[in-house]
């Protein structure tokens, strides 16, 4: 293990912050790299990297990773928005992550992700653990984005119970998965249930998937299991969305993981002051609960659940 | 006729309302649009103006002018730039969907309500940390076609961007895309008015109008603007970190390697950083918030190119 500056960032009024990486396996080899926190909640993400960092550290002391693997993770590179609380850069509230492949004569966002995708770069795998732009709990996943590079395949070897295919919008375009791809990393992003909030169990679930795919991979000889249950493979497309009509406090009686069918009462919104009930949210098919809204508080026309239907 | 585009319920007895006040009725249709960034205010001294005008002499009017002065009313009203509920920037949220989350849906009925205008002007402020000089913002892909409208719009200067560096998940994108010209005019900063700036577009909204048809009166004339690539901008980025202390004035004409301002450390009294022009030309972009990190914009030079 080798623990590297990869990059400093320049603050004023504070002390210049480094960004650091953690090497494993044969130097010069770049196998995987793992991106963590580039938002500044994103806790549950940079701790997930801090036990993968464990994790391999052992599995490197026993001799475990291929002769051909390196590995680099970077487990969080906004720590200037991290320590005052900000999602966002700090300094503009950019979000790093719209500004990929970088500028690194640019504006410091863009001079941040120019250097992260720098040290990032001519990896064969890429993992960025990152966090939904909807406020919700969501099934532990693995997201490609299809970019004609793609190789959707290959996600199966998390293990983690699904693979969700997105069609890139205009806005993806600027993140880092989609420029990963682009440049060759096969990339995927790993979304789980928590983001500000620590959740051991679901960082557990997100190590393991990592050590899995390594080890299918031939990158390390650790035995693993297969997966319980195989891993589906969907295209974001086939999820049913339950759209709210109604605003008020959303007061859900279904969870992700649930298994619902047309007609199940999924969640009621209630008004904030007197809890008369204004809509009664329901299933529109079979399935499984894929998505909740995430804050008590719900707008109208907002993403309450989404299902992925059954078959 | 002032008409809701978009209402919805948000959670605690309040509608999110996004209006239009639509003056006139049939023929050609202009939309200006403007206060998607919830910070950048200039366009609304221009929409209260231009109604006004269009109020008191309907006469001359031909055709339709649909005003939304505030397409993020949440942001303006808590000075908040992207969209409150969801920290989106509303300006990258295009074309949107109307099965998709409300801020995507929003967009999608925005362009929805937009699309098929004669033309469209979407008016911005920069931001909070840069001064502009009124100016018009093309895509090099529209630009034969958006040019000559924008001529018409009294600014001091139309920047075609290379195609490259255009966002594909803006308004402006999104509409031209779909075969409305929109132009987008940047003037002015954030969480100000510059009412010189303002009727200044003014003039250029009513001349455009005058151009299109759909006003009859006189108009005065308007200035020719400078018409730039980007191969003729020349930017400038702070290297440190600390407090940046202009040495020059927004607007001004700059020689090559004149000093634009400093880097200052206030503790040490150091001076951390002399930023200095790489060309001479017009100083159309210039830093007012003096906070600096590493990677800054600190100014925009029009005349030679890096």
């Amino acid at each position: 293990m080798r623990e590297e500056i990869l990059f400093q960032v320049d603050t004023p009024y504070r002390h210049a912050q480094p960004v650091k990486g953690w090497y494993f396996g044969t130097p010069g080899e770049k196998s995987l790299a793992v991106m963590g926190a580039l938002r500044g909640n994103e806790i549950q993400q940079m701790y997930i990297c801090a036990r993968l960092i464990r994790a391999l550290e052992k599995l490197e002391k026993d001799g475990l990773l291929a002769e051909d693997c390196g590995i680099l993770v970077v487990p969080c590179a906004n720590q200037v928005s991290m320590n005052v609380g900000r999602r966002f850069w700090a300094a503009d509230n950019t979000d790093i992550n719209r500004m990929f492949p970088g500028y690194d004569q640019g504006e410091s966002t863009q001079r941040i992700a120019a250097r992260v995708f720098d040290a990032l770069q001519g990896y064969r795998y890429g993992v960025h653990l990152t966090s939904f732009y909807l406020a919700g709990d969501l099934l532990p996943h693995v997201r490609i984005m299809e970019t004609g590079y793609q190789q959707g395949e290959e996600a199966l070897a998390f293990g983690l119970p699904y693979v969700l295919l997105r069609t890139p919008q205009p806005y993806d375009t600027t993140t880092l998965n989609y420029n990963w791809q682009i440049w060759e990393t096969q990339a995927f992003s790993l979304y789980t249930h928590e983001t500000e909030c620590i959740d051991p169990a679901d960082a557990r679930q997100a190590v393991d998937a990592i050590l899995r795919f390594l080890a299918v991979q031939g990158l390390s000889r650790q035995k693993v299991l297969a997966p319980a249950v195989p891993p589906v493979l969907f295209r974001e497309g086939e999820l049913h969305s339950v759209i709210s009509a109604a605003g008020g406090l959303l007061l859900p009686v279904r969870w992700p993981g649930d298994r619902v069918r047309p007609g199940d009462v999924l969640g009621e919104i209630v008004d904030p002051c007197t809890c008369t009930v204004l809509e009664t949210l329901r299933a529109d098919c079979s399935g499984q609960v894929f998505f909740l809204h995430h804050a008590q508080l719900i707008s109208g026309h907002e993403v309450a659940f989404r299902i992925l239907p059954e078959g | 006729m002032i008409e809701n585009v978009v209402q919805l319920p948000l959670a605690v007895g309040e509608d999110l309302v996004i209006q239009k006040n639509r003056i006139g009725s049939g023929g050609k249709r202009l939309c200006v649009v403007t206060g998607t960034h919830g910070d950048e205010l200039e366009g609304q001294y221009v929409a209260w103006r231009l109604a006004g005008i269009l109020n008191e002499h309907p006469e001359h009017l031909q055709g339709t002018v649909d005003l939304y002065p505030a397409l993020n009313p949440l942001g303006i009203s808590t000075m908040t730039r992207g969209i409150p509920l969801c920290d989106l920037d509303m300006n990258r949220t295009f074309p949107g969907s109307e099965g998709g989350s409300m801020s995507e849906y929003v967009a999608a009925k925005l362009i929805q309500d937009l699309s098929g205008a004669d033309v469209c002007v979407d008016i911005h402020a920069s931001n909070v940390f840069l001064r502009e000089i009124p100016q018009v913002r093309i895509n090099e892909d529209t630009a034969q076609r958006l040019v000559p409208l924008a001529q018409r719009l009294n600014m001091d200067l139309i920047w075609i961007h290379g195609a490259a560096t255009v966002l594909e998940s803006t308004l402006a994108h999104s509409l031209n895309a779909l075969g409305t010209p929109t132009l987008v005019v940047e003037m002015g900063i954030g969480l100000r008015l510059t009412r010189t700036y303002g009727d200044q577009l003014l003039r250029g909204l009513l001349s455009l109008m005058a151009h299109l048809g759909m006003w009859t009166a006189p108009v005065m004339p308007v200035a020719p603007p400078l018409v730039s690539s980007d191969g003729s901008v020349s930017f400038v980025n702070a290297a440190r970190s600390g407090i940046f202390i202009p040495a020059v004035d927004h607007a001004a004409h700059v020689e090559r390697d004149q000093t634009l301002g400093v880097v200052a450390d206030p503790l040490t009294g150091e001076t951390l950083e002399t930023l200095k022009s790489p060309a001479s030309g017009l100083l159309f972009t210039l830093r007012e918030y003096p906070v600096v990190y590493e990677g800054s914009l600190i100014a925009r030079i029009l005349g030679g190119g890096l």
